[in-house]
């Protein structure tokens, strides 16, 4: 009995230990690690590294590939925050509504490409974008009467054809989102508003979608967290594109590992979490006040 | 968790009920009243109007696997036509059978399906593990440190990615599994969704199995566990699907041909394969195939899952 007693008190201790210990070795310790590389230089993997204090940073703020990777980003991050999301809405809204039929049909076939490996993503739409052959020129821009477009070597097309992309990619998921925000709304609250004489968009903009808010915060946090992981798809489809679409972890990536700047590229990793962090909670703030009115 | 994932599926079927009802009802309320019977003429005209949309827009998302499936039995000249042929004139596995001879996909598919099985196993064990602790068990720091977890979740990988390299490097990891796995072993999102799951489980349960005599792993294995089934399988697709698809990581580690995962695989021969863009297709349908059969079977799971953060948020 005592023993068991003595098991009991000692056991959740040793249940969540591995991952404790897990966790300082290959979560914490590289945060700490990465800190401390930010502040010294190496290239290669070579033994010594001098101190160089917050050199990197100011090389980093100098740095005109740096910026315009920031910008790409940025351009990027708003392309989902105002094109992917509303689109998800939209789309929500009509799978809400409830004499839709095959509902359960739809809403499953928008969540499909969200299984998609991001590399099958790349594969796929280096022949949906391309210029001669590709169905986005054949089938929509030039029977819209527009020029054809080089999608991913026209510097003023790049981002908007990873938004594209990302249209196809996130639309459907997020829109998974809103709806179970809107499934768990309150329809009496709708309803007496109705009764009350407000009109299909007063209802949306006062009573519907403050109840949803609190996903559509969780959205656009990650859709920010998103446009900083974007990867795979812009290192594989724009190979050819120069800087054209060079995203920041691209640029993390290549200076890591392409020319093996082990400091510089961690105190970018540095800089991005910095960004990150600041706008999450600048979201989180902008979004209360909102709330308060 | 489960009480929490159910909800949304079941509404959903509970009102596509009420609207068939409603339809079923449709022709006698009409010939009743007038005006009842224009405004569902108009709503019977804006949800067919919706659903065409819907339709489209369904078309459209699955337009692009269409594509990859029918080019990818097709001869290099024909993927590269316009108009696109949506049937290939002539259907032959050509580039399916180039890419096993070609390059070693056969072993890519291996190390891909070795990696995920051990980061599912690894992944399950250790967050219902620590789930059960956080869900059943009163201990000091507890509130502090499953906090503690949950924040470990907003650390991004931008800040990780090079320490790894360089530790798994040291430890000579690099171009192997465990380079690819080990850092992946644990979850913090699993612990948080198992410590959902693990509080369903009754308290009264494994009291009782206590004064049996049962040990506290053995409350685990024996009850725990069979009880958080649906817990397990949920957070063992989500596993498996981001395993599967990973890129950045495994493309930092491995290195040479015998050791790539399917995506690395595919990264590769667009690089060097650029005309024989066919293999790569085949590849890509390849890569997806295990991925839709889950989804085939599972697919109330996978959606479950993936928006069960937004839920809780």
């Amino acid at each position: 009995m005592n023993r068991n007693r003595l098991q009991k008190r000692s056991a959740p201790y040793i249940f969540t230990a591995p991952f404790f210990i897990w966790f300082s070795i290959f979560g914490l310790f590289p945060v700490i690690y990465a800190f401390y590389l930010s502040l010294h230089h190496q290239v290669g993997l070579v033994a010594e590294r001098p101190f160089v204090g917050l050199q990197n940073y100011i090389d980093l703020v100098l740095d005109e590939r740096f910026r315009h990777s920031l910008w790409n980003t940025t351009y990027y991050g708003l392309g989902s925050i105002f094109v992917i999301l509303p689109a998800a809405l939209i789309l929500a809204l009509i799978l809400h509504s409830p004499s839709l039929r095959l509902k359960g049909v739809f809403r499953i076939a928008f969540f499909v490409p969200l299984l998609t490996s991001s590399v099958v993503v790349a594969v796929i739409f280096a022949l949906v974008f391309d210029t001669r052959y590709g169905l986005l020129n054949n089938y929509i821009v030039e029977p819209l009467g527009f020029e054809r477009i080089s999608w991913l070597q026209d510097g003023s097309f790049v981002i908007p054809a990873l938004v594209v992309m990302g249209v196809w990619k996130w639309t459907g998921v997020n829109s998974l989102y809103y709806l179970a925000g809107l499934q768990n709304a309150s329809k009496d609250i709708e309803e007496a508003a109705r009764i009350d004489g407000a009109g299909h968009w007063a209802v949306f903009r006062y009573v519907t979608f403050p109840q949803i808010q609190p996903v559509v915060l969780f959205t656009v946090i990650l859709a920010i967290i998103g446009s900083y992981n974007l990867f795979a798809e812009p290192y594989l489809l724009l190979s050819n594109s120069g800087d054209r679409g060079l995203m920041a972890m691209v640029y993390l990536f290549n200076n890591a590992f392409s020319f093996a700047k082990f400091t510089y590229a961690s105190a970018i990793g540095y800089i991005l979490f910095f960004i990150i962090l600041v706008l999450s909670v600048a979201q989180l703030r902008i979004f209360s006040v909102f709330r308060d009115d | 968790m489960k009480s929490q994932m159910t909800p949304s599926s079941s509404n959903n079927r509970a009102t596509t009920a009420l609207g068939a009802v409603e339809g079923g009802y449709e022709p006698i309320a009409s010939s009743r009243d007038r005006k009842a019977s224009l405004s569902k003429t108009l709503r019977s005209a804006r949800s067919g109007a919706l659903f065409g949309f819907l339709s489209i827009a369904a078309i459209i998302t699955f337009v692009p696997f269409a594509y990859m499936l029918s080019s990818s039995f097709k001869r290099r000249d024909e993927i590269y036509s316009v108009p696109v042929t949506w049937i290939p004139s002539e259907i032959e596995p050509l580039n399916y059978v180039r890419l096993f001879e070609e390059i070693p996909f056969a072993r890519e598919y291996l190390n891909s399906a070795v990696i995920a099985v051990i980061v599912v196993a690894s992944v399950l064990f250790f967050s219902s593990l620590a789930g059960f602790a956080f869900a059943k068990y009163q201990f000091r720091f507890k509130n502090q440190m499953f906090l503690f977890v949950l924040a470990t979740m907003m650390i991004p990988i931008q800040v990780q990615v090079v320490p790894l390299y360089l530790i798994v490097n040291s430890l000579g990891w690099l171009n192997t599994y465990q380079g690819v796995f080990v850092p992946q072993a644990m979850s913090a999102f699993g612990i948080f969704l198992m410590r959902q799951m693990m509080l369903s489980v009754p308290d009264e349960i494994l009291d009782a199995a206590r004064v049996d005599g049962a040990s506290e792993v053995g409350l685990f294995r024996h009850v725990a566990i069979p009880m958080t089934r649906a817990g397990l399988l949920v957070l063992a697709l989500l596993t498996a699907l981001t395993s599967w698809n990973d890129y950045l990581w495994p493309v930092i580690v491995l290195r040479s041909e015998d050791m790539l995962t399917v995506p690395l695989g595919l990264a590769a021969l667009i690089n060097t394969y650029r005309v024989e863009y066919g293999m790569v297709l085949a590849g890509s349908t390849l890569a997806m195939l295990p991925v839709v059969a889950l989804f085939i079977v599972f697919n109330r799971h996978f959606v479950a899952g993936l928006t069960s953060g937004a839920v809780k948020f």
